[in-house]
């Protein structure tokens, strides 16, 4: 990799007293003590959100899927709502970490431990949605082909859900391998920093015994970067299986060829929202403004635009595709998005999606701290809202006047998403103080460049 | 160079604060005519691979073969189950139909590539949950950069010589280290 740092860009660290050993004192001391008030108050409302989760879950399980408010007609609607919206978010992990190391976008070592933490955390919350959709999740295995007795009756593998099986499974298996192999440089650190035969104890065990020679780092980088050449296609191809599951079908509204691209954009722009809703936090309450600085929040502002207007797009190519079309139907589902019984859903998206983002061409409002935080809430809600409104209002007025039907989410539907959130941040949150949530090796190879690139500097001044 | 391989009990190492000087140190004590044992940076070092003559690892042929193999795997039981074992009419779809065939082609690739290399290197690297490694200076994950010299066997002169290289290359530190 090369070294050339351009002096006019902003630094990647800031703060004037860093040194190697600063940079590990000011990760490692989050993982050590006790966990501030803060901390546990949060960490008091995600378990909350967690029991919920745990009591509505147990109920739909215990009751059937009756429980929640699916009929005949609209037979899809929170749980593949949620569990799209969490495999988008998702997206961003993977995405800094992999796409990001390929086009040698530095920024990225900021920020890439928390956001593949939270790609599998947020894989995770996705991949219950369909178990317990399920209804008979005690069965949950037959999704694998495997032979057995009855038949052998195989998965059908000409079904989009069914790759979706496989896109999720090796997407979350790729990216705790990719998170986990990072990691292990930065056990040893703490490990060799531990004060306590316990803690050392504990954290060479997660380190795997880490060493840092040279042979070690050698095959550490070339692991890391076809494991990058390996997932950049693959986060690609999650979104775009997950988006099959409704193009490969007849229903008007679904059956697009724009969808993967557009659910791709879409994953990607709910994900770096989630990661700036996550990072800004934590910057604060960790007091790491100097590793996850204002530059890397305009960074991921700007990939915000971008896809956010990629989405707008396809929202406008939709709408003039089905004009195009000439076919009733799907301009009735077009119609029905926008004016129909679920208008405020539709109008709800293009608010938070398409519109609001556009503020982020003003370099003011990209730097602005509130507006980011405000500004990603939005981009969460809204493109929960986008999946809702592909998925309930195609279906709810059906090809049948009769079956026309309006969707109402039970209590457990609504506390099986809200107790999923509970699941993300419990995670979270015992992440943040059991790992280092910046990557401390990775940033102080970036420091070393950036200081050479520093020294360069002050010569030069010097000489004048 | 034998690159940890080969456990030695006794160490003699130079401790460095800067990768550049570090990266000298390694040129200085290799025109002493010494081979250094092992290097120990808290982050890949880059031009370090050149001077100690690390070849570049094969886990990319690793991967590259898993991958494969996890493609033709896909492939033949998919065509197995669709054509032979239980074929199923689907919509009328055919039974072979490589485009259906080809998104879980494409995981099942990626699975075993990862998976696969992932063992292979932590096998190469000696890593392994609960493994006591061996490092000559706790500080070497935080901010030291070190050059291990195994000295077992060795005479008390070729150790002196070792020492004096290492203090000539710009090492704060000549330290002595012995694993149990």
């Amino acid at each position: 990799m090369s070294k050339v740092d351009s002096l006019l860009r902003e630094p990647l660290i800031n703060g004037v007293d860093k040194t190697y050993g600063k940079i590990t004192e000011d990760i490692v001391r989050n993982t050590e003590g006790n966990p501030p008030k803060d901390w546990w108050i949060a960490f008091g409302f995600a378990l909350a959100g967690l029991l919920l989760y745990v009591i509505a879950v147990s109920w739909t399980i215990f009751k059937g899927i009756g429980v929640w408010g699916l009929q005949k007609t609209v037979n899809w609607a929170w749980d593949i709502t949620n569990f799209v919206w969490w495999v988008g978010i998702g997206h961003a992990g993977t995405l800094i970490s992999a796409v990001l190391l390929l086009f040698k976008q530095k920024w990225r070592t900021g920020i890439n431990r928390a956001a593949e933490a939270m790609t599998i955390f947020a894989v995770i919350c996705a991949g219950q949605f369909p178990l317990i959709h399920m209804g008979r999740i005690w069965q949950g295995f037959f999704i694998f082909p495997y032979a057995n007795t009855r038949g052998p009756l195989w998965v059908n593998f000409n079904s989009p859900l069914l790759w979706d099986v496989f896109a999720i499974s090796t997407y979350f298996t790729v990216s705790c391998l990719f998170w986990y192999s990072g990691l292990m440089p930065d056990f040893g650190t703490i490990r060799d920093k531990a004060k306590t035969a316990k803690r050392k104890k504990l954290y060479n065990l997660l380190s795997f015994g880490w060493r840092g020679t040279a042979i070690q780092w050698s095959r550490f980088e070339s692991l890391s970067l076809v494991l990058a050449g390996l997932s950049t296609p693959l986060v690609l191809s999650v979104h775009s299986v997950v988006s099959f599951d409704f193009a490969t079908s007849v229903i008007p509204g679904w059956h697009t060829t724009i969808f993967p691209p557009y659910f791709v954009a879409g994953a990607i722009f709910s994900g770096f929202a989630m990661v700036q809703t996550l990072m800004l936090i934590t910057r604060k309450v960790q007091k790491l403004e100097d590793y996850i600085t204002i530059a890397h929040i305009e960074s991921m502002n700007k990939v915000i635009v971008l896809t956010g207007s990629i989405v707008g797009i396809a929202y406008i190519t939709e709408l003039f595709i089905a004009w195009y079309s000439g076919y009733l139907y799907e301009q009735y589902a077009f119609y029905n998005r926008a004016f129909g019984d679920y208008w405020w859903a539709y109008w709800s998206m293009m608010t938070c999606n398409v519109l609001s983002p556009q503020l982020f061409w003003f370099k003011k409002f990209r730097r602005s701290i509130f507006v980011s935080f405000i500004m990603s809430i939005f981009v969460n809600v809204g493109m929960w809202f986008e999946r809702f409104v592909i998925i309930v209002t195609s279906l709810h007025k059906d090809f049948l006047v009769s079956s026309w039907n309006y969707f109402t989410p039970t209590w457990v539907d609504m506390s099986i998403f809200i107790g999923s959130l509970g699941l993300f941040f419990t995670c979270f949150l015992l992440f943040t103080r059991i790992f280092p949530v910046i990557a401390i090796a990775e940033v102080k190879a970036i420091f070393s460049s950036i200081s050479e690139a520093a020294q360069v500097k002050a010569k030069k001044e010097g000489s004048h | 160079m034998s690159q940890g391989k080969i456990e030695q009990k006794k160490y003699v190492y130079g401790v460095y604060s800067h990768e550049t000087n570090f990266l000298d140190a390694i040129k200085s004590v290799q025109a002493d005519g010494l081979t250094v044992d092992d290097a120990y940076s808290p982050f890949p070092v880059h031009g370090i691979d050149d001077l100690l003559g690390i070849k570049e690892t094969s886990l990319h042929k690793a991967g590259f073969t898993l991958g494969f193999t996890g493609l033709v795997t896909a492939f033949s039981v998919m065509t197995y189950v669709n054509t032979m074992g239980y074929p199923t009419v689907f919509g009328g779809k055919p039974f072979f139909s490589l485009p259906a065939f080809i998104p879980v082609m494409f995981e099942t690739t990626v699975l075993m590539a990862a998976v696969g290399m992932f063992f292979v290197y932590i096998k190469r690297n000696e890593l392994f949950p609960g493994k006591i490694p061996m490092i000559i200076d706790e500080r070497t994950t935080d901010d030291k950069f070190a050059l291990a010299f195994g000295i077992d066997g060795k005479s008390d002169s070729e150790i002196a010589e070792i020492k004096s290289s290492l203090q000539k290359s710009g090492a704060e530190e000549v330290n002595t280290k012995s694993f149990e």
